[in-house]
């Protein structure tokens, strides 16, 4: 069995699967819920600002048949006033001794609501701070989530606020609603932050509801933009993560990787890009707390078939190979293969080679099923076809 | 032992013909099974259905919510789009041939979200057809069959005005009056032709039968163009002894009642022995269980490989409790003061092929007998020969003979269905209709 077990900036916690700040941290009952199912920490729903909830707040983007690609959501941060929050983090603390708990601040921008609320939040004995910079919706508005996170110098000055008083670990985590998160990341780290968490949801609209022209999801006859999250983010949370993990400045502070984590082969992917840690919502608000298991069970797995002890074995090994375009190989050439063996003569790879790309796959009509085959001299290896394939294993790339 | 009816109780007859192949309860049902499709390019199944419906296309569109363009896409290769979707063969025709099955996994299934699509579209009375402006052409279509339904539509939509005439109480063909209730039902028929009919343009004549109501030569003077899609006629003879005893019936007469009438007041045996193996042979045989027979017995003189049902229909027949007697031959019906007692068959061996390709049955000189209170015929419907016969129609035993285009040896008459192939599917009797009337249409526009 491998350790799953992380420190992440002395904040220990059993597996490095944590809960982020979200609807599933709201409250006792459900951190209570996540930690019986195995959950190794929690980022407790953002506390701070008094704000009011909206009634209608999700809602999704549907592809293809499949439900979830993506989901948004304009909810605030804990609409709770935070002595209640405070008063279920401690009794949780208790129960569950063994499990990471961070808390997620947002207070507006004064230095004294800060130092408040990190003062009365370290007093509840939690682990670590994680610092709002990145909710990207009502907040925004009052200067605060995504205002402070796509600002360099205000980020720094509000860190610095709270260094000042911070006896426990503190994260900062960043919006991707930025053309890049450096000047953020380095900015946070030079003020003292040790660590950074991303990404924060982006900014959407999932759809409109094409009966009442309203976009979705619809309060009274209308919308506004909401954070986007779910599998749909993954790829853009992953291109921010490694930039943080190229940086000589930020790649010296733990990062925790958010966006789109599914499964443990996302968690993996996250690991093997420079995170230490990795925080989860949307997989567990569509699934249960109870993806813990195949979470933990799937990395075990993973990590004892490559012979890794402990994540720190092999995170980050992607991120040198992650190159600038220019740097690539220009001699490199891979062509598709079909094993006739295993074509199912769906005759996808031919249309959309044909109608898109580079008109490298011959057509042979047969009843009831046609015949495909590669013409190498034309094929560019550009994947498409072996991306449309539907039978696993049938198309390879040959490098030649 | 006798024939009698009233042998269930309401509610068992009504759960016993209860629809066989429940629709989608709701769309995301649907759209799951629609996602399943991957959308294949030249897609084999659309190549094996006859009439060549844009399977992946009107699938996807199941997906993209755009129902209604869904059954379009049905609909304008195939008017009774809803029909087959409930009694084409479809493990022989496009599901037999979707790829996943290359992967040992299910086909994806065509048919039941085909007749989501078009169900939709009869419920909601869509009109998805824009019908050219009248041109000054009459045809007539006799038969309201499937053939001539489909005729009649493609025609109408071109701006023909079309007379339909109908020997039968109600239209709809051997679709009303000759397939298992459990399929489809008399009402859905109605819906359906209504549907068709909802187009424009198209007179329905019923209760009028060509020979006898009226005569060719009358279409061919009022009319510009003449279809026939009359079909068949009664069940082949079995030329045995015996065959005039009191519960020997044909197939097709027996459907008809249960089609027409309450199950109820249906009567059936107590054994039964239903002889043939095609789709009507196992309509008859799984109905007269559902009616409450207790022994029903399916005869058929070759062996499984060459059954012409389908798996599908054989083990629904078996999973109804009818057992099935392969390579036996009737010889003999025996009775008793009138009445059917049993069904004398001999035993069949199978020798080198016979001139269809088939193996050639061989009486063994062994017979045996099977006890029986009714025998059903089902062994095929012969063509209309009296009539046919001896009218000038070019023919081989009353099926009509026609060019490429559906053309008969008369000018401006066509022909097309069961009375041209010998009586095949649903699906092909349409695709004949819809040819047949593109040819129709280019003679309209020449003459």
């Amino acid at each position: 069995m491998a350790d799953l077990s992380i420190n992440f900036l002395g904040i220990k916690s059993p597996n490095p699967f944590w809960l982020a700040s979200g609807p599933p941290t709201d409250k006792k009952i459900n951190v209570l819920r996540a930690f019986e199912a195995g959950w190794g920490g929690v980022v407790w729903k953002t506390i701070g600002a008094p704000v009011r909830n909206v009634s209608s707040r999700y809602s999704s983007l549907n592809y293809s048949g499949r439900k979830i690609a993506g989901i948004n959501n304009i909810e605030l941060i804990s609409d709770r006033p935070v002595e209640i929050n405070l008063a279920e983090i401690k009794e949780v603390l208790k129960l569950f001794p063994d499990r990471a708990m961070v808390v997620s601040l947002m207070a507006d921008n004064h230095r004294e609501s800060w130092h408040d609320l990190v003062k009365r939040t370290q007093d509840t004995g939690a682990h670590g701070l994680e610092l709002n910079f990145g909710c990207p919706h009502g907040m925004v508005e009052r200067g605060m989530g995504a205002a402070v996170g796509q600002d360099p110098e205000i980020a720094r000055m509000i860190v610095e606020w709270v260094m000042e008083v911070a006896e426990i670990p503190v994260i900062t985590k960043l919006t991707p609603n930025v053309h890049s998160v450096v000047p953020v990341g380095r900015a946070v780290a030079e003020a003292g932050s040790g660590g950074i968490s991303l990404i924060n949801t982006i900014q959407s609209v999932t759809g409109i509801d094409l009966e009442t022209l309203v976009p979705n999801p619809g309060v009274s006859g209308c919308s506004t933009f909401g954070g986007y999250c779910g599998p749909a983010v993954k790829p853009v949370a992953l291109k921010f993560l490694t930039t943080l993990a190229q940086d000589p400045v930020t790649s010296h502070l733990p990062l925790s990787g958010i966006g789109g984590i599914s499964t443990w082969r996302d968690a993996v992917e996250f690991f093997l890009l420079g995170a230490s840690s990795v925080q989860i919502c949307t997989a567990a608000m569509l699934g249960g707390f109870r993806i813990i298991e195949d979470l933990c069970e799937g990395l075990d797995d993973w990590m004892n078939e490559k012979g890794y002890q402990q994540i720190s074995d092999f995170r980050g090994l992607s991120v040198p190979k992650i190159t600038r375009w220019e740097e690539l190989n220009l001699n490199y050439k891979v062509v598709a293969s079909i094993n006739q063996d295993l074509c199912i003569h769906c005759g996808l790879c031919y249309i959309t080679c044909e109608d898109t790309s580079h008109q490298a796959i011959v057509l042979e009509k047969g009843l009831p099923y046609n015949t495909y085959n590669i013409k190498e001299e034309d094929c560019v290896g550009c994947n498409l076809c072996k991306i449309v394939c539907p039978a696993s294993g049938c198309i390879s790339m040959i490098e030649r | 032992m006798s024939v009698q009816s009233h042998r269930l109780s309401k509610e068992e007859l009504s759960r016993n013909f209860s629809d066989i192949n429940p629709p989608f309860r709701c769309a995301d049902a649907a759209i799951m099974e629609a996602s399943r499709c991957l959308n294949c390019y030249d897609a084999p199944c659309a190549r094996f259905c006859p009439t060549h419906i844009d399977i992946p296309k009107f699938i996807r569109q199941i997906v993209t919510g755009n129902i209604k363009g869904s059954a379009r896409t049905v609909f304008t290769s195939n008017i009774l789009g809803l029909a087959c979707s409930k009694v084409c063969p479809v493990e022989r025709l496009c599901e037999g041939v979707c790829v996943h099955q290359l992967q040992k996994e299910r086909p994806v299934p065509i048919a039941r979200l085909q007749r989501f699509s078009t169900e939709k579209a009869l419920k909601e009375k869509w009109n998805l057809f824009n019908p050219n402006s009248f041109i000054d052409k009459k045809v007539a279509v006799v038969g309201s069959g499937p053939a001539g339904l489909a005729c009649a539509h493609s025609l109408a939509v071109q701006g023909v005005r079309v007379t339909i005439f109908e020997k039968e109480k109600r239209p709809g063909g051997l679709l009303t009056y000759g397939i298992a209730a459990y399929k489809v039902t008399p009402e859905s028929c109605r819906d359906e032709v209504d549907y068709i009919l909802s187009v424009g343009g198209i007179g329905l004549q019923l209760g009028k039968e060509l020979g006898r109501d009226f005569f060719l030569e009358d279409l061919t003077a009022g009319f510009d163009a003449v279809f026939l899609s009359i079909g068949l006629g009664k069940t082949r003879p079995l030329g045995i002894p015996g065959e005039h005893l009191d519960g020997v019936i044909d197939a097709i007469g027996f459907i008809s009642r249960i089609r027409t009438g309450e199950f109820s007041k249906v009567p059936v045996g107590n054994k039964v022995v239903v002889i043939g193996m095609g789709m009507t042979a196992i309509d008859a045989a799984t109905q007269a269980r559902r009616l409450g027979a207790d022994e029903v017995t399916l005869v058929y003189r070759r062996s499984v490989q060459e059954k012409p049902c389908s798996d599908r229909e054989l083990n629904l027949a078996r999973l109804d409790g009818c057992r099935v007697q392969w390579l036996a031959s009737p010889r003999e019906i025996l009775g008793k003061e009138g009445k059917v007692t049993s069904l004398i068959c001999d035993r069949i061996k199978l020798e080198d092929q016979d001139d269809d390709n088939r193996p050639k049955p061989v009486i063994t000189g062994e017979t045996f007998s099977i006890e029986a209170d009714m025998v059903i015929k089902a062994t095929g419907q012969v063509p209309y020969t009296d009539w046919i016969g001896k009218s000038s129609l070019q023919n081989i035993h009353g099926r009509i003979l026609t060019g490429p285009g559906f053309e008969t040896s008369i000018p401006g008459v066509f022909a097309g269905g069961d009375v041209v192939n010998g009586g095949k599917e649903v699906v092909h009797a349409v695709q004949h209709g819809k040819e047949a009337a593109m040819t129709i249409l280019t003679y309209l526009k020449k003459n």
